[in-house]
């Protein structure tokens, strides 16, 4: 390539002074390249070692099985056998349940608190750090503290209910099966007390550049306040209403800590979530433990999780 | 759940000024939100609005200073009182030493070193690498630099939890080096430079940096080296201070993967919040409260101390993407 060039250079002006001008040129071009991918040779390391060739390597690892040390193409089996699993289907019918519950409460509560603390005109800066102290808090510090609270025999929250005279309950402990669950409402609870205030932060942040002039000409054409909030809050705060359901949706699909450390390290199957049974196939399940069924789950997972955000991106696009 | 106070970028550097005021106009409460001014300061207005601020005052500090309340009183009670029934709510025997008990049982002075060690050595490798990556395909752009970032940002539909399988055994033993990395920080550490949201974050704030100070630089013969370290970065603060908090609370309030990567019952190399779920399995109601109460004093103090930095660091400008 270089000779080429210098040739032509020749060829044109066959001057030294043309030689060395093109010869510097690309010699400067190279070197940026060099140079340029020197600053990126630290992160695309890491990528290529703990991004991309996991992805690989999961849906490969989904599709082989591993028998005394000998790894051999397994087909669709793992897949069956995953599909065959009852815990399986629990797994995703609690995952699917904690992101609709974690939605209705953990979605709409911080919106509405935020409209609420939006229109205080005092003690706002307290409020706001009360609502994201919790965010703070090492998650295994909020949920040992839940766990304490909703101990059926010697918890605090039993002990509120009986005070006024209210029916006690399990609560993670429940075993009742119709949706939505004891168990999987008290999961929900701990996730928003923990969680609620990152959104509410955001929100906030949102009404805050809602022009003003907006709710004054809405209350001159005699808009009350739900109205109000109907036809010039939700509109306009519709773009970060939407980027958030996404990410809380992507978020809480992924729940593990939560319903991990209430149940004390994921006994039991009625708050399983789907990254749990990843975990309990590849690592809990003692002696016989099975990183090819966990992949085919985490293929599935991915899938799911896929087509959510490429669907939303798809859709954001088409709508703006 | 980190994705949930994931942010678009901040604003570009030239908007400092001019956000700062619109902030401040923005505190100023006489800006017209939902309800009007003046509508409140009527006296129905004023009882009605009175009432509210109440309940909200009372009910928010119920909800979110009461659990707190519990998790720093529940630890000075004795093992006995912790789990009678019916609970107290004031301990009626205070046992300051339950404390430090829980400190040395817990092992907590070294799962606070720990977890301060995988954080800031996180934080360090992410400030160099993402920060080089981000210069890179914003201001060098070199060949193929485009297919790289979009490689990298199509991560982030997939995010890494889904990933802990063959993540881990490609941990257990790096392919072509055949290092394994399990109990060692770098376990942890070299995970998280693989950020694309953090990428990202700064490859759009360097974008509003002018390209013709590049070619200026450029012209008075300084190195991209140079050019970063002495125009890039110091204009960039604001951004390197948001993704810093995000590379610290990412490492102090994950879970799963230090569990994988630095549990098996070791406080040696834990991290706090790991180490704390392990020893609650054998340990008595009170020492696990007390154990979590000392687990979260690091971060709500850093909290209160830099509040205002946090919160407004996670949202300013948020909202213009």
């Amino acid at each position: 390539m270089a000779d080429t060039l210098v040739r032509l250079g020749k060829v044109k002006g066959s001057s030294d002074s043309m030689r060395s001008l093109a010869g510097g040129r690309l010699g400067r071009k190279v070197r940026r390249n060099l140079s340029a991918h020197g600053f990126l040779i630290g992160a695309v390391i890491c990528f290529a070692f703990f991004s991309w060739y996991p992805i690989a390597r999961e849906i490969i690892m989904s599709f082989q099985k591993t028998q005394l040390g000998v790894t051999t193409w397994a087909g669709w089996k793992n897949y069956t056998r995953i599909f065959n699993d009852p815990t399986f289907w629990q797994a995703w019918r609690n995952t699917l349940e904690f992101t609709v519950l974690a939605l209705i409460v953990g979605y709409a509560v911080p919106f509405f608190v935020a409209i609420l603390l939006n229109e205080l005109r005092h003690a706002r800066g307290y409020l706001r750090i009360l609502v994201y102290l919790p965010v703070m808090l090492p998650p295994a510090s909020a949920l040992l503290l839940f766990a304490y609270f909703y101990d059926p025999a010697y918890g605090l929250f039993n002990h509120v209910l009986q005070a006024v005279h209210l029916p006690t309950s399990q609560w993670v402990q429940s075993p009742d099966t119709t949706i939505p669950t004891t168990a999987m409402i008290s999961v929900v609870i701990a996730a928003t007390w923990m969680n609620m205030g990152g959104a509410t932060l955001i929100y906030l942040a949102a009404l805050q550049n809602i022009p003003g002039e907006l709710y004054e000409a809405a209350e001159l054409d005699g808009a009350g306040v739900f109205s109000r909030i109907r036809h010039v809050t939700i509109p306009q705060t519709r773009l970060i209403l939407s980027m958030l359901l996404a990410l809380q949706v992507v978020a809480t699909m992924q729940m593990f800590v939560e319903a991990f450390i209430l149940t004390n390290g994921g006994s039991g199957t009625t708050v399983i979530s789907v990254v749990n049974l990843i975990y309990q196939y590849a690592f809990a399940l003692s002696g016989a433990s099975n990183y090819n069924s966990a992949s085919a789950l985490g293929v599935v997972l991915m899938l799911v999780l896929a087509v959510f955000s490429g669907g939303y991106l798809w859709l954001s696009r088409d709508r703006d | 759940m980190a994705g949930l106070t994931a942010q678009a970028p901040v604003g570009p550097p030239s908007a400092g000024p001019r956000r700062s005021a619109r902030r401040r106009g923005v505190r100023d409460t006489q800006t017209r939100t939902l309800i009007s001014s003046a509508q409140l300061n009527r006296p129905r207005g004023r009882i009605a609005y009175r009432i509210v601020l109440t309940l909200v005052i009372v009910i928010f500090t119920l909800a979110f200073i009461g659990p707190m309340y519990f998790l720093f009183s529940d630890g000075l009670k004795s093992t006995q009182e912790a789990i009678q029934v019916p609970p107290t709510i004031i301990p009626a025997h205070v046992h300051p030493s339950t404390y430090g008990t829980a400190w040395s049982r817990f092992g907590i002075g070294r799962l606070l070193f720990n977890t301060l060690y995988y954080a800031f050595g996180a934080l360090a490798l992410q400030l160099i690498f993402d920060v080089a990556a981000a210069y890179a395909f914003s201001k060098l752009r070199p060949v193929l630099g485009n297919v790289v970032f979009f490689m990298m940002l199509a991560t982030l539909m997939i995010p890494s939890t889904v990933l802990i399988v063959p993540q881990y055994l490609t941990v257990a033993s790096l392919p072509l080096l055949h290092l394994n990395l399990i109990g060692s920080p770098a376990a942890i550490w070299l995970p998280s430079v693989a950020n694309a949201f953090n990428i990202f974050l700064l490859k759009r704030f360097f974008d509003s940096i002018p390209d013709d100070l590049m070619a200026a630089a450029a012209i008075d013969g300084a190195s991209p080296l140079r050019t970063l370290r002495k125009i890039v970065l110091p204009m960039s603060r604001p951004i390197l201070g948001v993704v810093s908090i995000f590379a610290v609370v990412a490492v102090w309030k994950d879970f799963l993967w230090p569990l994988l990567v630095e549990g098996g019952y070791s406080p040696e190399r834990e991290t706090l919040n790991v180490g704390i779920w392990q020893a609650a399995q054998t340990n008595p109601q009170n020492f696990i409260i007390a154990a979590s109460a000392i687990a979260a004093v690091p971060t709500v103090v850093f909290f209160l101390i830099f509040q205002r930095n946090i919160m407004s660091g996670l949202t300013a400008g948020s909202l213009k993407g």
